[in-house]
């Protein structure tokens, strides 16, 4: 799931699009398997997502008489005032104040972090540090959920959206500081210079300075660990217990199994939990681009 | 997520001038919080596998009852064979499509911004909305088989070991391979272009291309991608935890989800704690042989992206 650092595209591997033009004919003469296939793929990854959006809006009564890709002839929202009624505002409630919670403070300390680990390079703590981080990578969560578990019954923090919170932002350290310290890294030297000649301090640099150069690859990071906390699992599960503290991956396991076979409500839960996220991103890639553009277009 | 492997650790360029020492003060907050969820678990783990504790009580030391425990269970040696049943044949499915894909989109000028839009939705999926999309699809009774009214579409998928393990692995590509796809994009599109044109002068066709040139020159990001799908199966927790819970039997129940059942349903945190090393070390070596097979050993795995 490192896609979003990859896919918003670094500057530099558009240019390099832009230089080669003329190769795009070349590989499509001779790659019309790899074609097929991708339009073929396409349907796959499209066929299921349009089934569970038309579904949503079909009445039961209605579902199990008509075929299963034909869009409602009377379409309904009564799936949806069904999810409502079985308290998903509070587990979406949930998942937003543990998402933020999360995201923001780890972005920002794996900020801090990066950029330490630039401006102090030499010095030996700091690169224990960075290998440490770089270490971190290779933990899976759910090799350390025992003891994470045993940890938050200590804290007595068991139950509640704190748990889920701490160990969330632990897991977002390593890769945010390994791609923030990357782009930190590519602002020139100088500038961190010559700054600290005008008497600021590191501090100002880093916020100053750092923060608006690092805008697209903040915003990257921002995105991608909202995405893994935000769709997250298993901390929650081993973590909470009582309904009321449920975020909305769990909460969608414990509303399908209430639900039974009444598929057009499950599909509107499915729906209306993922709408959200879709949404984001539709916003997020715009302001991913402005972003590119605004940091390197000084 | 997790599914990087580790990459070498060889830090910084290294500035002829020292950095500046009034920083690493900054670095304190990232690294207490890592240590304290992170690093202090890790060591743990370890502690914990050589303890007995039932989740609730008081912990006690007991050696190496833990490990006999849990290295005695014969749902272990399967459960491993099932984490890499699973690793290889999605990996067997997966990369080639991916391959194929990823060179059709690089080539593709076309809607590839809107093609690359869509490709990214199941990315944005939780593993538990994806699972229980295809769990309702694929319902013998009420799923899609029954509306359209296809008769070999109505089996009971989950039911059976083999279309079991089949739909977890459709599920698995479903998910991922659109990811490994956008990877090789981005390989294949950093290819220099003389190499085709050299090729063409000498009478190459597009297929003796694609296999003199165009695998040969994304090696090392196959060895990324393969390196994240390898680590990565390792880790397939919600997916399966929702779809099959391990069924039928313990048809899919792979290491992960066995340490899961170990620890927080059968209270046994100590043989638990033991299968989760066992998680780790076989994550670290897998991560080792593909960095080997790469011949590259001294750099990062993560370059080929």
């Amino acid at each position: 799931m490192t896609t979003t650092i990859n896919a918003t595209g670094t500057p530099t591997r558009q240019t390099q699009q832009r230089e080669r033009p003329s190769r795009g004919k070349k590989l499509l003469k001779m790659n019309w398997i790899g074609g097929s296939l991708g339009w073929i793929w396409l349907v796959i990854v499209i066929v299921p997502l349009y089934w569970i959006v038309i579904t949503s809006f079909k009445t039961q009564a209605n579902y199990f008489l008509t075929n299963s890709f034909e869009p409602p002839s009377h379409p309904t929202l009564d799936n949806y005032q069904t999810v409502l009624d079985n308290d998903i505002i509070r587990y979406f409630l949930n998942s937003v104040v543990v998402t933020l919670g999360a995201t923001v403070p780890a972005v920002v300390i794996s900020f801090m972090a990066a950029f330490a680990i630039v401006r102090g390079v030499g010095n030996r703590w700091l690169r224990w540090i960075n290998n440490m981080f770089l270490t971190g990578l290779a933990i899976p969560l759910q090799a350390v959920i025992i003891p994470i578990y045993l940890i938050i019954i200590r804290l007595k923090l068991y139950d509640s959206l704190l748990a889920i919170i701490l160990p969330s932002i632990a897991f977002a350290i390593p890769l945010s500081v390994l791609v923030l310290r990357n782009f930190i890294r590519d602002v020139p030297r100088e500038l961190f210079e010559s700054m600290h000649m005008d008497g600021a301090t590191e501090w100002g640099i880093l916020w100053r300075l750092a923060f608006p150069l690092t805008r697209p690859a903040l915003v990257t990071v921002t995105i991608y660990n909202g995405l893994a906390i935000w769709n997250g699992f298993l901390l929650p599960l081993v973590l909470t217990q009582s309904p009321e503290q449920r975020t909305i991956p769990l909460a969608l396991v414990n509303l399908t199994g209430q639900f039974g076979v009444n598929f057009p409500a499950i599909a509107a839960s499915v729906t209306l939990t993922t709408l959200p996220i879709v949404v984001l991103y539709a916003l997020g890639r715009r302001q991913l681009l402005s972003g590119l553009t605004a940091g390197f277009g000084k | 997520m997790t599914a990087l492997a580790p990459p070498a650790a060889t830090g910084g360029r290294i500035h002829p001038r020292g950095g500046r020492s009034g920083v690493t003060w900054m670095a304190l907050p990232a690294l207490l919080m890592f240590l304290a969820f992170g690093l202090v678990p890790l060591v743990g783990v370890l502690l914990l596998s050589f303890t007995t504790w039932d989740g609730i009580g008081q912990i006690h030391p007991s050696g190496l009852t833990s490990w006999r425990n849990a290295l005695a269970d014969p749902e272990l040696p399967h459960s491993l064979f099932v984490t890499f049943e699973i690793m290889i044949i999605s990996w067997l499915v997966q990369t080639p499509i991916s391959i194929l894909i990823g060179v059709f989109l690089a080539a593709f000028k076309r809607y590839r911004g809107f093609l690359a839009v869509l490709y990214f939705i199941p990315l944005l999926l939780s593993s538990a909305a994806i699972s229980l999309t295809f769990k309702a699809l694929i319902d013998p009774n009420f799923g899609i088989g029954e509306g359209l009214g296809i008769s070999w579409l109505k089996q009971n998928w989950l039911g059976q070991p083999r279309l079991a393990m089949g739909v977890l692995i459709f599920i698995v590509s479903w998910q991922y391979i659109p990811f490994h796809a956008l990877i090789y994009q981005g390989a294949v599109r950093q290819i220099p272009t003389q190499l085709y044109e050299a090729s063409k002068i000498d009478g190459a066709t597009g297929l003796r291309q694609f296999f003199s040139i165009t695998l040969p020159q994304i090696k090392y990001t196959i060895i990324t991608s393969s390196t994240l799908m390898v680590v990565g199966s390792l880790t397939f927790f919600d997916l399966i935890y929702v779809l099959t819970n391990g069924g039928p039997g313990d048809a899919t129940r792979a290491l992960a989800l066995e340490m899961y059942k170990k620890g927080f349903m059968a209270n046994l945190m100590g043989p638990a704690s033991a299968i989760a090393i066992i998680l780790v070390l076989v994550g670290l070596l897998l991560a080792q042989v593909l960095r080997r097979l790469g011949g590259r050993g001294d750099e990062s795995q993560l370059e080929g992206m």
